[in-house]
């Protein structure tokens, strides 16, 4: 029966459990965001595949020296990905073959997506979208549990498996200690033919627009990351269509946030319904005539009963 | 008779005030720990080859997990940035979990509906929910990549947006709701009485705290997966993920009672009660009742959820006629069940219980591992050392199991205590 502890008891968890559920909706808000916020603009049209932006980043985050050095092309026979157990780099240069048969370049690395799905996935917030606009780690609130691997429709973090102590989510963080310093991002830089851009989001969908409308032949007419993913920090302009290029092709527009925010606007509902569900239907099927045995339930009474009448 | 229920060993003949402290302490570890048996003999009993087969296993694994310890996760598992769940999770949390859920179908059906046909099975299967959600932690700590910060999304910082959020706080307050749940059972074996009656009253508070936590997180597992539309297969990506999930527990908990009781009959029979042993057949038609019912409904959502996503048209691709071999399982089962209740025929009925836990651990196992990732070149789903750890966790798991089930009340009651399960 509920009794008055038993009411209590049941009370407190509620409250406890419809604080915890509405914490967790509130984190799936819509996203604002911060129009002044950083962004990059590749332009895979301009792109010689010279690789020193992949240079220039591993100098830039300290990054272990690689097998071949940066001038050596034969690593464009295959598609690479940014960080794996053996090539220690946030970013890589791949070659595809273009419409007229001459190699088109494409960078690869964090889109740094406005919404991200890994900071979505983050049980611990360890991974942030900065103000400023980059994707940031932060190291001493991972407990290494790699959601954000699972969650990127990019397939960018990558976890170092061979760590037993440390393991890192690594990633392009977009030098975000470089422009707390005043820098531009490294491969940015680095960049001989200005393919790589850095600026303000909204200004580098303006002049990635503008060169689309001045050179329509030179371009298709979309700007990938505008709208993918609920918006990326990172965009692209291109000749070849981006599905051609290892650009995911089922990212959709709708931002991750939105995916699981249904699921946890129903956190609250569940944790005040069942006790008033449960409860009631207990109270209502457990009447019993003697009230004043607070550790005893009508169950326990029956049974008892029973045992009784077997008894005698 | 003792409460273990063997008549040898006459133990109450002396006084207390009679023994001297280490005579109690030696008495007390012969009742409790070694079975009424001298240490020696428990010993003796112990040397089995099923147990020296088990230990070479177990140790061969805590090898294993402590190389992982020692030089990363890549030394033991195929875990990779393709595949950053492997097999550790996938058996230990995803298919794990999901049948821990006895604790809370069962005791809601006992305590709350009052459902008195389930009584005898309530505390085993509120052991088995226990045991389940340990080890889904123990996994889970194998598997983390910093396990010594596994309290940081309950202390430290907090990623309220995240289904996992989420799941992390509700497994820490479940296991520890399952804890306090199976105390009548430790105390009652501790002759705690007094501890004993307090645990024995929070049993309603419990049940439904354990309700409200179980349907939320069991449904949270699947719906993590919500958040990799591009990368769970068509046919298994549906908004109605976190439904199924929850579904799909209450049929494999109730799977798992239907087999496990079945097995405590034939390896518990001595430490199980007369009234337990003679309630199973009946236990087991009206699980199967259920279970025919629950996995019917299972059946009609899976189908229209793949419906409503449009995903039919993937069925006769290679992860399609391997959909198709979990779908007939499942598929299957319902109907099963309800011929097997039709007809009265426990074994039909124990043996459907097997095949839904194979059918359920099928389904997150391809949710989850074999068609994660589906359009990336895939290499091994999981390493032989991985199957390895998995093996002897488990073993360690029934071999508590066991443990328990030979000390504590809970295939039967303890004398002084009766009403423990109430």
């Amino acid at each position: 029966m509920i009794n008055r502890r038993n009411l209590l008891k049941i009370g407190g968890a509620v409250v406890a459990a419809s604080i915890l559920g509405s914490e967790s909706v509130l984190g799936a808000q819509d996203f604002e965001g911060n129009p002044d916020r950083l962004g990059m603009l590749t332009d895979t049209t301009r792109c010689i595949g010279c690789r020193r932006c992949e240079a220039a980043c591993n100098k830039a985050n300290n990054l272990p020296a690689p097998k071949t050095s940066f001038e050596d092309t034969s690593v464009f026979e295959e598609k690479r990905k940014p960080y794996v157990a053996d090539v220690q780099s946030y970013t890589v240069v791949n070659r595809f073959e273009g419409e007229d048969g001459k190699p088109v370049y494409r960078k690869v690395q964090c889109m740094h997506c406005d919404e991200p799905a890994c900071v979505t996935a983050c049980p611990v917030a360890a991974l942030t979208k900065s103000k400023e606009g980059p994707v940031v780690w932060n190291e001493k609130l991972c407990i290494g549990c790699r959601y954000c691997i699972t969650a990127c429709p990019f397939y960018v973090p990558a976890f170092e498996y061979s760590s037993a102590f440390e393991p890192k989510i690594q990633k392009c963080f977009m030098c975000s200690q470089r422009i707390k310093d005043g820098l531009i991002p490294a491969c940015a830089e680095a960049c001989p033919v200005e393919a790589i851009q850095f600026g303000k989001r909204n200004d580098l969908i303006k002049m990635a627009k503008q060169r689309i409308w001045g050179e329509p032949d030179k371009y298709i007419d979309h700007v990938y990351g505008e709208t993918e993913a609920g918006g990326t920090g990172w965009l692209y302009v291109s000749k070849l269509p981006f599905e051609k290029m290892g650009f995911p092709g089922n990212i959709g527009v709708t931002s991750f946030p939105k995916l699981t925010k249904d699921f946890l606007g129903m956190v609250n509902l569940t944790l005040v319904t069942w006790p008033a569900l449960l409860g009631g239907f207990y109270m209502a099927t457990h009447k019993k005539p003697n009230e004043g045995h607070e550790n005893k339930n009508e169950t326990e009474n029956e049974k008892k009963t029973e045992e009784d009448i077997k008894h005698e | 008779m003792n409460e273990f229920g063997n008549e040898t060993v006459e133990r109450h003949v002396y006084p207390k005030n009679e023994l001297t402290g280490a005579e109690i302490i030696s008495n007390w570890f012969r009742e409790k720990i070694f079975l009424g048996l001298s240490f020696k003999e428990y010993m003796k009993t112990l040397i089995t080859p099923l147990n020296i087969g088990a230990g070479l296993i177990v140790f061969a694994g805590l090898f294993l997990i402590a190389m992982r310890f020692i030089f990363g996760l890549d030394q033991v598992t195929e875990a990779s940035n393709e595949q950053p769940w492997g097999l550790f999770l996938t058996w230990g949390l995803f298919s794990g979990v999901p049948f821990s859920a006895s604790g809370f179908v069962i005791g809601t059906g006992v305590y709350i509906f009052g459902v008195k046909r389930y009584q005898p099975i309530v505390k085993n299967a509120i052991l088995l929910g226990f045991l389940g959600y340990l080890f889904a932690v123990i996994f889970l700590m194998i598997d983390l990549g910093r396990p010594w910060r596994i309290y940081y999304p309950m202390a430290i910082s907090f990623g309220t947006a995240s289904v996992m959020f989420l799941v992390a706080w509700h497994v820490a307050l479940y296991l520890s709701v399952q804890f306090f749940e199976f105390c009548p059972s430790v105390l009652a074996w501790l002759n705690q009485g007094y501890l004993q009656k307090i645990a024995v009253s929070m049993t309603l508070g419990l049940t439904i705290f354990g309700v409200m936590l179980s349907t939320l997180h069991q449904s949270a597992l699947s719906a993590m997966f919500l958040l990799a539309p591009g990368k769970v297969h068509p046919l298994w990506y549906t908004s109605y993920l976190p439904w199924l999930a929850l579904i799909s527990a209450i049929g494999a908990a109730m799977a798992l009672m239907i087999v496990v009781s079945k097995l405590t009959t034939i390896y518990f029979r001595n430490r199980a009660s007369a009234e337990y042993l003679g309630s199973i057949d009946d236990v087991t038609i009206g699980l199967g009742k259920a279970s025919s019912l629950v996995m019917f409904t299972y059946l009609g959502m899976r189908l229209i959820s793949i419906t409503h996503e449009g995903a039919w048209k993937y069925l006769d691709t290679p992860t399609g006629h391997w959909f198709m071999v979990e779908i007939m399982i499942l598929a299957l089962v319902p109907f099963l069940y309800y011929y097997g209740v039709m007809k009265k025929n426990v074994k039909l009925i124990q043996v459907t219980g097997v095949v839904t836990m194979i059918g359920i651990i099928l389904n997150r196992f391809n949710l989850t591992l074999l068609t994660f990732n589906y359009q990336l070149p895939r290499g091994e789903p999981f390493y032989w050392k991985e199957v390895l750890v998995v093996i002897s966790v488990v073993i360690i798991q029934v071999l508590v199991y066991r443990w328990i089930v030979n000390r504590m009340p809970v295939l039967r009651d303890h004398p002084d205590y009766p009403n423990d399960g109430h």
